[in-house]
This record gives structure tokens, C-alpha cells and sequence, in this order.
């Protein structure tokens, strides 16, 4: 294009005209050269702000509040401001003293952090920092890593890392989910939260994502769940970024409609809500049912979050049926079952599995210890307690000995309950015959199932400590070979036993729940 | 001039004196070649004096998570509370031979047993009792029961036992058994009953 402005130029005098410099830039030439000057500069930018990696998070989730921070790279790790993190949990103050940084939270723990160090003194114990402490524009820096062991002893109870993901729970906060596909053609498939949740939805060829990011979503046993079927034939469980997200996988087209004040979810054809009509979904949007509106609420493509502000936020006072601990993790190892195999690991990777059993049963259950968490015996004692569980079942593994070993308390020799105050030594006394009954179920189911079974007592914490039905499940090969209790067959076969005897007796415990 | 009798006595001592030190380098190269003895770190009890007595022991087995009951004669002393340390070093004994049902670490021993009356045992066990334990619930409860159970059946009266390791309390003994707790006498005989081997 070629710029004329022969009507500005008009007016300018000859004389003026030949005194100006050889070539000349027309009097329009400088807003062109600004112009192209700002767009290429604004173009530049948007470029520059597209490539850079966005900003990463820590979400965390309490009972407290949930929020999110931001976390800082330094010396290649990952670091986030402590203040900031317990600011909105309680009252807490923090003081610079030379090298000392000292951190005080609701006037009952303290802990001393010294610059460039990388161990801290927090209610007078060592505590490990796994990088070095760092102090910028007065806030101390701790790396994330360093949270799962250093919470607890400012906080009191655990808290669980998914550091990969940028998500910290503290306490027993999660929600959990089974999913069902129904027998139906074409079939539905139908997730249970244990809390209500309010999902974005999203779906794309052949897949339909729902994306937690305000929910403290916790993985099934297995990430990936598959039900043998042609149309629905899984459901895959992720987490970035702060969010969980469950993909799942389709070969026709599907929707979400909500129920059950938001703790059910239903996956079905468009086709079959199109015929069954509006009267098979009932979403809980405000309005749309008073008003005649359609109440399906189907998923858009893109992210189009569905309204739901009528769900009520996740209880605090959430009660599960089962609460499974498992025994040992972080600096406590357990037994060494093998040169690569420790019991912390198996115990995890046991209690999972019966958490997927116990939930596939319609009971809802929570993990004491889903990572590599320091939990002191009376932390897991205190957590079952306060939870009001119907069945607190602690797993540990050996290598010693055939097939499983179900405990109860041996209660030590202690002084009586004063007045409502229970014994702590002895709080399980009461619930005794119950545990002694639900262990008998156990050892029973495992038993017709062809696995060595045995029931004793054992001096084993904590389970005199805790009020309700308590049990312990000790997991050993069926013979000499440890790397059994890794095998997922194993252990699907020792917990599908076990939760299908927790199920038999579910009234018998709920009863006293 | 020296006498002669004073020069072939200064003659004999000094050949003397030669000959002892020659000797003395020769005993000292032997000592420096002969290989030392693997040392033995477990304190020394002091013998017992006293008659020999038959007491039933309750002797862990590994293989099938039992506790059996076994005879032995042993000697023990007249005082209670050294029957009773007598009697754990007699356990101790068997579960410290390499062939043994339910080894323990080398250097495993008890310190000391007191007796409180009225009914109170506390057991006074070494660091490397604890510290060399295997970890497990069965493992470690078998080791608890069968030390409870054998001091019980033997001394009449005690209700109730305390285990410590190096005079302290401790949580657990590897990681399962409590040693926080007093143990009931009565509950720990029910279990040793539940662990005896099937018939």
C-alpha cells in the first residue's frame, strides 16, 4: 500500500519545501513507524507470554479452607513461602533474628529455621528439610518436599504430598469415588463421591473429562479403572497442576448428569437421555427445576463447567465406615522383606487395594496414609478416633510365616476409664468383642478362600488406643518367596477377602458406629 | 685391678641378662603372630551358685509362630529377683545359638530384672536385644510372650511386667511389639495359650 497525504503537503510553502533534507520522510511517516512499532512489539509480547511455562501452585486442601499458593524455583527445587502456607490454617507470626528465623503457630508450636541450613529445630526436635532453608524479602522459603514430615509437627495430624501435581491434603480431607458401569444397554456408568463436587466437563472424540480443581479428589487403588465393555470400556484417573481429573473413555457419544445432591455422577449415551427424556436426570442447578427448564445438564465440548452452587461444600465432619492404616512410612521402614522390599511400601500399596475392595462394596473408606508420611502410632490412634469409623483396620506386612495374621488388641495392664474419660492404654476395651468378632469374619472369608489364616492378640499400638472395632491384617507370602506380597493378584486376593467380610458384618459395626 | 671373682660374676649376669632378653623378643614375636580371638561383647554374668533346679521354659519356633513349652534344669539361685534374671539368661541362651527356633542377635542379654511388689516385673533388657530384633508383629510378639510367659510361670505373684531396653523406655522393640505399656500377666498367658503349636 502506498501512503499519500498530498492535501497536508499542499499546504506548505515551495521555499520551506526545498529547504528540507533529501529524502524526506512524509509528516505521516513517524505515526506509521509507531505504529508498526506497537503492533510489533504487542505481537512480540504475546509471544514471549504464550512460550513462557505458567506459574506453578500448591493447592491445598483442609478442613480449614482450601487455597492455593505459589511455589518458587530455587537451587532445583521447588520451595514455598511457610508463612503464607499456615497463615490460613491459624494465628501465626514469624521473626527474623540474625541467621534465626522463628515461626510460632497458634501459640503452641514454634519452630527455629537458620539460613542455608538444611535441617530445622521445630518443638525442639530435628527436623530434615531436604534442601536448604532460604529467607527472601524476610519470608522463609522451605522446599515442598520438605512438607509432609515438617506440617505434622506444626499441625498435629498428617498431611499427604502429591507433589508431582501440586496438590497437599491435610488431615482426612479427601473425597473418594467408585465408579459402577450399570448392565443396561448402552450402559451407564455411574460415580459415587463421598462428597459433593462440582466438576468442570468437557468432552472430545471418543472421551469425556471431568476436571476437580476445587475438589480434594483422591485416587482410586488403581488409576486406571476398566470395565470390560465395548461402549465405556474405562475411566482413567490423573492429577496436574493442582486438579484431578477422570477422563473417561468412550466409543459413543456420552454426557454427564449430576444427582444426589452432587455426590453421583452418571455417565450415559445422548441418545438414551435424549429418549428416556428429562425425567431421568436430576441435576441440582438452582432454578432450572422450578423454572420447567430441561434439567439435564450435558457436557459441552470444550470446558464448560457445570453450575452447581446449590451442592453444599464438602463437610468437614465427613464419616467413613473403614478407616485403613498403613502401618509404618517415612523414616519408619518396617521390615525389611527383601534388599529392595520394604513393609512401608507393601502396606501402602496393600491398604489401596483394600480401599478399592471395601469402596467397590458400597462402603466408604479412607486411607490413614496414602504416601511416605511420618504418622506417630497415637497420630493414626487420634485420626481413627476422631473420625468415628465403624472398623479401624491397620495393614502391615512380613516375610516371616505363611499367609495373613489377623489381630486384636492385647490389652496392657492399665488404670480404669475416669468418669466419661477413656483410658487411653486401654480405650479399645469396650469395642473388644466387636473386634474380636469382625477379626473372626475376616480370618473366616480368608480361610474359604485357601489362605493360611491365623487369629491372636498382639501388644501391637495402635490399636488399644482406639475407641471403636479395631483389627490389624499382618500380609505374608503364601510361601518363601516376599516378592508375593508386590504381586497385585496376591493382594487383590488377601483384600477382596478381607472387605467381603467387612461387608458381611457391616451391620454389626455399623450398629455400633 | 678388679678381682677376678667380681669380673666372672659381672660375666655371668651380663650372658644372663642377654639370654632373658633374647628370650624376651622371642615370646614377644610369638604373641605379635598368634590371631587374636574373635572378641565376645556379651557382658559376663557372674556364675550362679545354687542348686539345680527343673523349670519349664517357653521357647519361641519360628517356623510355625508357636511357643512350646520346655523342661530344663538349670542352676539357680536362692534370691527371687536373680531366679528370674537366671531364668531369662536360660532363654536368652538357647534363642542366641545359631540353630536355634527363634534367633536373636549376637550380644542380645537381659541387664537386670526387679521385682516390685506387689506383682510388678520390670525386665532390663541390652541395646543389642532391641537393636538386632527382627521386625514383625508375630516375630516380636513371640519374642514379648515367650520372655513374659516363662518368668510368670516361674515366679509365682507377678501381675504385671515392664520391659525396658538399657534402662529406658522405648516404643517398640523393632518396630511392632509396644514396650510403652505394662503388659497384663494374665492376657500375655491367654496369648501364650493361643500360641501354642497345633495339635
Amino acid at each position: 500500500m502506498r501512503w499519500t497525504n498530498g492535501s497536508r503537503r499542499a499546504g506548505v510553502p515551495p521555499a520551506v519545501r526545498s529547504a528540507s533534507p533529501a529524502p524526506s520522510l512524509p509528516p505521516g511517516g513517524l505515526f506509521l513507524i509507531f505504529t508498526f512499532t506497537l503492533v510489533g512489539a504487542t505481537l512480540i509480547s504475546a509471544i514471549l507470554l504464550s512460550a513462557a511455562p505458567p506459574e506453578k501452585h500448591l493447592v491445598v486442601f483442609s478442613i480449614a479452607a482450601n487455597y492455593s499458593l505459589p511455589l518458587v524455583q530455587r537451587e532445583g527445587r521447588v520451595y514455598v513461602g511457610l508463612l503464607e502456607f499456615l497463615e490460613p490454617l491459624g494465628k501465626v507470626s514469624a521473626k527474623l533474628e540474625g541467621p534465626h528465623w522463628r515461626l510460632r503457630y497458634n501459640n503452641n508450636a514454634e519452630g527455629v529455621f537458620q539460613i542455608g541450613k538444611t535441617h530445622a529445630r521445630v518443638q525442639g526436635r530435628d527436623a530434615d528439610l531436604s534442601g536448604r532453608f532460604l529467607i527472601e524479602n524476610n519470608r522463609g522459603l522451605v522446599p515442598v518436599a520438605s512438607l509432609p514430615s515438617l506440617l505434622p509437627r506444626f499441625l498435629g495430624g498428617p498431611v499427604t504430598l502429591h507433589e508431582a501435581s501440586g496438590r497437599l491434603f491435610i488431615g482426612s480431607v479427601g473425597t473418594h469415588f467408585t465408579a459402577a458401569l450399570s448392565a443396561e444397554n448402552p450402559p451407564r456408568l455411574i460415580f459415587h463421591f463421598t462428597a459433593p463436587v462440582n466438576p468442570s466437563v468437557a468432552t472430545e472424540p471418543g472421551a469425556l473429562r471431568m476436571t476437580f480443581s476445587r475438589e480434594p479428589l483422591v485416587a482410586p487403588a488403581s488409576p486406571t479403572l476398566t470395565f470390560g465393555n465395548r461402549t465405556i470400556p474405562s475411566a482413567i484417573y490423573s492429577e496436574s497442576n493442582g486438579a484431578a481429573v477422570v477422563t473417561v473413555n468412550a466409543s459413543i457419544p456420552v454426557m454427564a448428569t449430576f444427582s444426589g445432591d452432587g455426590r453421583t455422577i452418571t455417565i450415559s449415551s445422548t441418545a438414551a437421555i435424549a429418549t428416556a427424556g428429562p425425567q431421568t436426570t436430576t441435576p441440582p442447578v438452582p432454578g432450572t427445576a422450578a423454572n420447567g427448564a430441561p434439567p439435564t445438564n450435558p457436557a459441552q465440548p470444550g470446558e464448560a463447567p457445570l453450575p452447581n452452587p446449590a451442592a453444599p461444600l464438602p463437610s468437614p465432619t465427613r464419616r467413613y465406615f473403614a478407616v485403613v492404616d498403613a502401618s509404618h512410612g517415612g523414616d519408619d521402614h518396617g521390615e525389611t522383606l527383601s534388599s529392595t522390599l520394604l513393609e512401608k511400601d507393601v502396606t501402602v500399596a496393600l491398604a489401596r487395594s483394600l480401599r478399592q475392595e471395601l469402596e467397590s462394596r458400597g462402603i466408604p473408606t479412607l486411607v490413614l496414609r496414602d504416601s511416605d508420611a511420618n504418622l506417630s502410632l497415637d497420630q493414626r490412634a487420634i485420626f481413627a478416633n476422631t473420625d468415628h469409623s465403624a472398623i479401624y483396620i491397620a495393614i502391615h506386612a512380613a516375610s516371616n510365616g505363611h499367609g495373613v495374621r489377623v489381630y486384636t488388641a492385647l490389652l496392657p495392664f492399665d488404670g480404669d476409664d475416669r468418669g466419661t474419660f477413656r483410658n487411653w492404654s486401654t480405650a479399645q476395651h469396650a469395642s473388644l468383642p466387636l473386634s474380636q468378632s469382625a477379626a473372626a469374619a475376616v480370618a473366616a472369608e480368608l480361610q474359604r478362600r485357601q489362605i493360611p489364616v491365623r487369629t491372636l492378640t498382639a501388644p501391637l499400638r495402635p490399636l488399644n488406643n482406639v475407641l471403636g472395632p479395631a483389627i490389624a491384617v499382618e500380609v505374608a507370602p503364601q510361601g518363601s518367596d516376599s516378592t508375593q506380597l508386590t504381586a497385585p493378584d496376591y493382594q487383590q486376593l488377601v483384600t477382596s477377602a478381607v472387605a467381603t467380610a467387612i461387608a458381611a458384618t457391616r451391620d454389626q459395626l455399623g450398629a455400633a458406629q | 685391678m678388679i678381682p677376678r671373682h667380681l669380673l666372672i660374676a659381672m660375666s655371668v649376669l651380663l650372658v644372663a641378662a642377654l639370654s632373658l632378653s633374647l628370650y624376651a623378643w622371642h615370646v614377644r614375636g610369638t604373641v605379635a603372630s598368634t590371631p587374636i580371638a574373635s572378641t565376645d561383647t556379651r557382658p559376663l554374668a557372674p556364675p550362679v551358685a545354687g542348686p539345680t533346679e527343673r523349670v519349664t521354659l517357653f521357647v519361641a519356633h519360628d517356623n510355625d509362630g508357636s511357643l512350646r513349652p520346655e523342661p530344663a534344669l538349670i542352676p539357680l539361685p536362692s534370691g527371687r529377683q536373680q531366679r528370674a534374671e537366671e531364668l531369662l539368661r536360660a532363654v536368652l541362651s538357647i534363642y542366641l545359638d545359631k540353630s536355634s527356633p527363634h534367633v536373636l542377635g549376637s550380644g542380645a542379654d537381659v541387664r537386670t530384672v526387679f521385682l516390685v511388689d506387689p506383682g510388678v516385673a520390670v525386665i532390663d533388657l541390652n541395646s543389642a536385644f532391641a537393636d538386632t530384633h527382627r521386625s514383625g508383629v508375630l516375630v516380636e510378639e513371640l519374642t514379648v510372650t515367650s520372655l513374659i510367659h516363662t518368668i510368670s510361670a516361674n515366679t509365682p505373684g507377678i501381675l504385671k511386667v515392664k520391659i525396658l531396653v538399657d534402662g529406658k523406655e522405648r516404643e517398640t522393640l523393632a518396630g511392632h511389639a509396644d514396650l510403652i505399656s505394662f503388659y497384663d500377666v494374665t492376657a500375655v498367658n491367654q496369648l501364650a495359650t493361643q500360641l501354642q503349636p497345633a495339635q
